[in-house]
C-alpha cells in the first residue's frame, strides 16, 4: 500500500525553490562585488 | 489502499512562486517613476561624482523603493485580497507567503540604506531610511486604514526621491530639491483620488477610508480640482526658479493646463457615483463611460509627472538648463 506524502513538495515547487536559492546566492555575490567596487572607487578617489 | 487509489488522492498545493512574483512584489512600475525622479535630483545637483557611485546610488534608491513596496504588500495582503485591482498580487493570490514578502522587504531595505551610506553619504542614507520608514510605518501601518488624509500625508514618501538623489550627489538638500519634492507631494492626492473614484467600491469593501468612501464622490472631485490648481503653477515653478529651461517651461505650461482641464471635466462629471465601474483584476484603464473622466486624469497625471522630470533631466544632461549655464558646469 502506498500513500502519497502530503508534505512532499511537487516537482514544480522544488524547481521554483531551487531557482529562488540560486537567485539569493547570485544577489549576495552581486552585493559583495558592488561593495568591493565601491571600496575601490572610494580608495581611488581619496 | 491500492496504488491506483492512492494516485487519486489530490493534495492541494499552493502555486509555486516564480521570479516574476518577487519582481511584482517590488512594484516595478512605481519603482520606475521613483528612479526617474531620483536620477533627476541627482543630475540637477551638478556635483562632481563618480559615475560608478552615481549608478550605485540610483540602484540603492530603486532597491529601497522595492523593499518598501514588498513590505507594503506583505502588510496589506488582507485588504489587497478584498480589492479586484490588487487581489492578483503575489501574496493575496497565495503564490508568495506573507512572511517571505516581509523578509524580502526588510532585507532589501537594510541593504539599500547600508549601501547608500557606504557609496555616498549619511545624509542620503538617512533620507532613504526615512523615506522607507515613512512609507511602511507612517503610511501603510498608521494612516492608510485610519484617515482619508492617508495619501495626502503619506505622499511625502513618494515625493522624497529627488531630495535623496540630490543629497547622494552633493551631500546637501537645497531648496531647489525641496521644490521638486513639493511638486510630487501636491501631485499625489489628485493622482490617487482620481484612481480611487473608480475603485471606490473596492476601498469601501476593504474598509480603507479613501476620500471618495468617506467624503463622497462629489467632494473628492472638488478637492481634486483644488489640488490641480496648486499642481499646475507648482509644476511651472522650477522654470521660474532657474532649475528648468525653455523646454521645461513649455512642457510644464502645456501639461499644467491639460491637468487643470481634465480635473475640471472630472469635477463636472459624475465619476465615482456609478458603483462598480471598473479596474477589475488589475486592468486599471478599462472602465465604463461614467468613470472615464477619472480614468483620464489618473492616466494623464502619470504622463504629466513623467514628462516634467524627463524634460528637466534632459535639459540638465544636455546643459540647456539656466542653472547649468549660470554655474558653467554642464
Amino acid at each position: 500500500m502506498s500513500v502519497p506524502d502530503p508534505y512532499r513538495e511537487g516537482q514544480e515547487a522544488a524547481r521554483a525553490r531551487r531557482m529562488r536559492s540560486i537567485a539569493i546566492a547570485v544577489s549576495l555575490a552581486a552585493f559583495v562585488v558592488v561593495v568591493f567596487i565601491i571600496t575601490l572607487v572610494k580608495k581611488g578617489g581619496g | 489502499m491500492t496504488e491506483a487509489a492512492a494516485s487519486d488522492v489530490r493534495v492541494p498545493k499552493a502555486p509555486a512562486a516564480t521570479w516574476r512574483d518577487f519582481v511584482a512584489l517590488m512594484k516595478p512600475r512605481v519603482m520606475s517613476l521613483v528612479v526617474l525622479t531620483a536620477v533627476t535630483g541627482l543630475v540637477c545637483a551638478h556635483a562632481p561624482m563618480s559615475p560608478v557611485l552615481a549608478a550605485v546610488a540610483i540602484l540603492c534608491i530603486a532597491v529601497g523603493a522595492g523593499g518598501s513596496a514588498a513590505l507594503n504588500m506583505g502588510y496589506d495582503a488582507d485588504i489587497d485580497a478584498l480589492m479586484r485591482r490588487t487581489r492578483g498580487r503575489p501574496v493575496p493570490a497565495g503564490r508568495v507567503q506573507r512572511s517571505d514578502a516581509l523578509a524580502l522587504g526588510v532585507v532589501l531595505s537594510l541593504f539599500s540604506v547600508g549601501l547608500m551610506a557606504l557609496a555616498t553619504n549619511f545624509l542620503a542614507a538617512g533620507l532613504l531610511a526615512f523615506t522607507i520608514f515613512f512609507y511602511v510605518i507612517v503610511y501603510t501601518r498608521w494612516l492608510k486604514r485610519r484617515t482619508p488624509q492617508n495619501i495626502v500625508i503619506g505622499g511625502l514618501a513618494g515625493a522624497l526621491p529627488p531630495a535623496v538623489g540630490w543629497a547622494a550627489a552633493s551631500g546637501a538638500v537645497p531648496w531647489q530639491a525641496w521644490l521638486l519634492t513639493a511638486l510630487i507631494f501636491v501631485w499625489t492626492p489628485p493622482h490617487f483620488w482620481a484612481l480611487s473614484l473608480y475603485t471606490r467600491e473596492d476601498y469601501r469593501r476593504a474598509g480603507v477610508p479613501m476620500m471618495p468612501v468617506t467624503a463622497g464622490a462629489a467632494s473628492t472631485r472638488r478637492q481634486i480640482l483644488a489640488y490641480s490648481l496648486i499642481v499646475a503653477p507648482l509644476g511651472v515653478a522650477p522654470a521660474l526658479a532657474g532649475l528648468g529651461g525653455a523646454a521645461y517651461l513649455a512642457v510644464s505650461l502645456a501639461g499644467g493646463a491639460m491637468f487643470v482641464l481634465l480635473a475640471g471635466r472630472l469635477a463636472m462629471s459624475r465619476a465615482g457615483e456609478a458603483g462598480e465601474v471598473g479596474a477589475q483584476d488589475g486592468h486599471l484603464y478599462e472602465v465604463d463611460s461614467a468613470a472615464r473622466a477619472a480614468r483620464n486624469l489618473f492616466a494623464f497625471s502619470i504622463l504629466y509627472l513623467f514628462a516634467l522630470f524627463a524634460t528637466l533631466l534632459a535639459e540638465h544632461l544636455l546643459g540647456a538648463a539656466p542653472m547649468v549655464l549660470a554655474w558653467g558646469r554642464p
